[in-house]
């Protein structure tokens, strides 16, 4: 079974901080990190080769830097790490994103199960995944927590929905993308941290796997940032004093007033 | 060449635009600042430019569509077990006001068997017609098979804007869709406006986390897709005695679906559940251990609501991860919210600023939090929240 997990380079800030007087964010140092959703992946990915056999490869569309990230995973049991990185692939949207993955992916060939995080949190938007199933032709399932059964050519999943779960089952090449729930990533081993330093991070850039410069980066988005700025909230609290049940009292009053809380 | 140009005859070195950019991807080499190769061409610096000495080019037309063809705003009606869900009449409701504003019509789309009474609700709560594909085989939400059928309408009726509720099958739905009608898609959307001169949706979503809020535009494709998640807008009162027109569009009903959904089950039932409460009473770090968050529930008993939580006291492990509010969380809009020990990071703030009357009970005057507020009490919560429990108890019971 040979998968390909999709892995995203993201800030590794989990709290961005505003400078008040400037409306500007506040740069951390902080470095950058591997999409904490696709961690969950890359583990799905390693488990299910150790099961049923084959391998699992990262691939990544970022900057020359996320190398260095990619080389990390091999430390967990990935076997190998591609990055597609080329200045025409800077500001993509997602399908932008979907369409330079696919042909990545394409590239690489002879693939059964491809994996990404349910999001990445430098954005949150979810959309690549079935975005990049789309592109590429084959069937998807998003917010995956548990595969029941994998084989030659068939998946079989459960997928978490706003009130429960489901139970889907697809031929492969499939794409799924996954929850948090669906296991524990594993920590490196010493074994695997040798290995890691030693390995090379393959990269492609978008002549290597044959992209039509139309489609990728910001020429192949089709959405647009206009404009960015600070949330502003203006309405005024009313302050309620005195002691813990004297205001206690007094809110009791005021929505009791307004009806929102109705006697039963 | 695509990038970022910077002007060197405007740029005066004043740095503005590397406190603007995320990436480290700004520097300043012979007091002008220039570009290196940690640019993602994100655009956040080109605003913040003070001199106009930043631009933001693509060299090459993407091929587009005549985008004057399509018309009309479009709603996703999405439907479980027979029910339409609440996110689509909040949509109508937003999509009355952007439709009302192009002087189009505002459709809905609804698939499923026997649901009649369910079109008939979605025009009097604001559409002017449904295109509603009755088949057995749609009754459950599907990945290929709504794609494809969707896809069908989309193309055969172009719609200029379409919106999604970002429910689980909606967040699957629409990205699939939107790449195979190649154009744009903007998730999690929490305001929507058309601008009138250019005719498009501005769509203005929160970005890196919440922290900013980015405006994003879909110019030379069409439709313009957004997914907007539940509870964000409000719908319309419902009017029964609109008139609109229910259409039962000619598709084709795929026939060899591959993706096949063994099994639905339903886990979750709250007594009330969160998303739909008209009172969130909700617990922060400032409760301090565990074991308090049960005052909040009380709380929520004593005034018929739900519990909810801040993201720090899930990931302390206090509280099950679905009762969190915000970003990443539940997004709530009851009529009171109460915020009890939380200090209103925007994350938060994401998950329950709809919301018509929020309280804040917080012991930090300046906490956040009372930014949003309506009413504010500065105050310990374990010495407010027992006060406030049992004063409605006594008017209550
Ligand atoms: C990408 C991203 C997504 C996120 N998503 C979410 C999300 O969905 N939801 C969410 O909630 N957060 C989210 N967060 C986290 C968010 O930034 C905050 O860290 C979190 O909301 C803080 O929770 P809190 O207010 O309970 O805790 P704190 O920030 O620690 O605040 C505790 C408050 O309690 C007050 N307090 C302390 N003791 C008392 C007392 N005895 N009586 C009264 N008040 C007291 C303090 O003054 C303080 O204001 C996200 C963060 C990131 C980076
Ligand atoms: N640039 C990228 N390179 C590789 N994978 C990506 C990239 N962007 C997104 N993904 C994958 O798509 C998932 C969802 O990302 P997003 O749609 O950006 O929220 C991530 O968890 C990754 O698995």
């Amino acid at each position: 079974m040979n998968i390909i997990v999709c892995v995203k380079q993201v800030p590794g800030t989990t709290d961005v901080k505003i400078n008040k007087e400037t409306n500007t964010i506040i740069r951390d140092e902080a470095e950058a990190i591997i999409n904490p959703f696709d961690e969950y992946a890359i583990e799905e990915g390693v488990r299910i080769k150790e099961k049923v056999g084959g391998s699992v490869t990262v691939l990544s569309m970022g900057i020359p830097k996320t190398a260095e990230l990619l080389r990390e995973t091999i430390a967990v049991g990935v076997d190998d790490a591609v990055l597609l990185t080329d200045r025409a692939f800077a500001g993509a949207d997602t399908l932008a994103t979907s369409y330079t993955l696919s042909m990545g992916i394409r590239k690489l060939g002879n693939y059964d199960l491809i994996i990404c995080g349910k999001q990445a949190t430098d954005g949150d938007t979810a959309q690549v995944g079935p975005s990049l199933a789309e592109k590429l032709g084959i069937p998807h399932t998003t917010n995956v927590r548990k595969i029941e059964e994998i084989r030659e050519g068939y998946i079989r999943c459960q997928r978490m929905t706003d009130d429960g779960y489901e139970v889907v089952e697809m031929p492969l090449p499939a794409v799924i993308t996954v929850v948090k729930e669906i296991n524990e990533p594993r920590y490196p081993s010493i074994k695997g941290k040798l290995k890691a330093k030693k390995y090379e991070v393959k990269t492609l850039n978008a002549e290597d796997i044959g992209a039509n410069l139309n489609l990728c980066g910001l020429n192949g988005s089709p959405t647009r940032v206009i404009k960015t700025f600070t949330p502003v909230h203006e309405i005024k609290a009313e302050m309620i004093e005195g002691t813990a049940r004297e205001q206690a009292e007094k809110l009791a009053d005021k929505l009791l007033a307004m009806r929102f809380v109705k006697c039963r | 060449m695509t990038g970022i140009e910077i002007s060197a005859e405007k740029c005066v070195g004043c740095r503005l635009c590397i406190k603007e950019c995320m990436f480290n991807a700004i520097e300043i080499k012979d007091k002008k600042a220039v570009i290196n190769e940690n640019c993602s061409l994100c655009g956040a610096c080109v605003p913040s430019c003070k001199f106009d000495a930043i631009r933001i080019e693509s060299d090459k037309k993407q091929e587009t569509v005549d985008i004057t063809e399509y018309n009309g705003v479009w709603v996703f009606a999405e439907q479980k077990r027979g029910a339409v869900s609440q996110v689509a009449f909040e949509l109508l409701g937003e999509g009355r006001k952007l439709a009302d504003a192009l002087s189009v019509p505002l459709s809905a789309v609804l698939f499923g068997s026997n649901l009649q009474d369910e079109a008939n609700k979605l025009i009097a709560y604001g559409a002017d017609n449904v295109y509603y594909v009755d088949h057995q085989s749609v009754e459950h939400y599907n990945d290929e098979s709504y794609t494809d059928i969707f896809v069908q309408l989309i193309k055969k009726y172009k719609p200029e804007i379409v919106l999604i509720g970002a429910t689980t099958y909606g967040r699957s739905l629409a990205p699939r869709a939107a790449s195979r009608l190649n154009t744009g898609l903007t998730a999690d959307c929490t305001g929507l406006r058309i601008d009138p001169e250019k005719r498009l949706m501005l769509q203005t979503r929160p970005a890196f986390g919440g922290n900013l809020m980015a405006t994003i535009i879909c110019p030379d494709h069409r439709p313009q897709m957004a997914t907007v998640r539940p509870k964000v807008m409000k719908p319309l009162e419902p009017d029964y005695s609109r008139n609109g027109e229910i259409i039962h569009p000619d598709v084709i009903i795929p026939a060899d679906v591959k993706t096949k959904v063994l099994d639905s089950v339903q886990t979750v039932c709250e007594t009330v559940s969160l998303t739909e409460a008209d009172i969130v009473v909700s617990g922060g770090r400032g409760l301090g251990e565990a074991k308090n968050y049960a005052l909040v529930e009380e709380l929520a008993r004593v005034l018929g609501g739900a519990a909810g939580a801040s993201r720090a006291i899930v990931d302390a492990g206090w509280v099950d991860y679905s009762r969190q509010v915000g970003q990443t969380g539940k997004t709530v809009g009851p009529k009171v919210y109460f915020a009890c020990g939380i200090s209103g990071a925007v994350q938060h703030l994401a998950g329950m600023s709809s919301s018509d009357i929020i309280i804040a009970i917080n012991k930090n005057p300046d906490a956040p939090i009372f930014k949003i507020a309506t009413y504010g009490i500065v105050g310990d919560v374990l010495e407010v929240l027992p006060e406030l429990i049992k004063k409605f108890r006594e008017r209550l019971d």
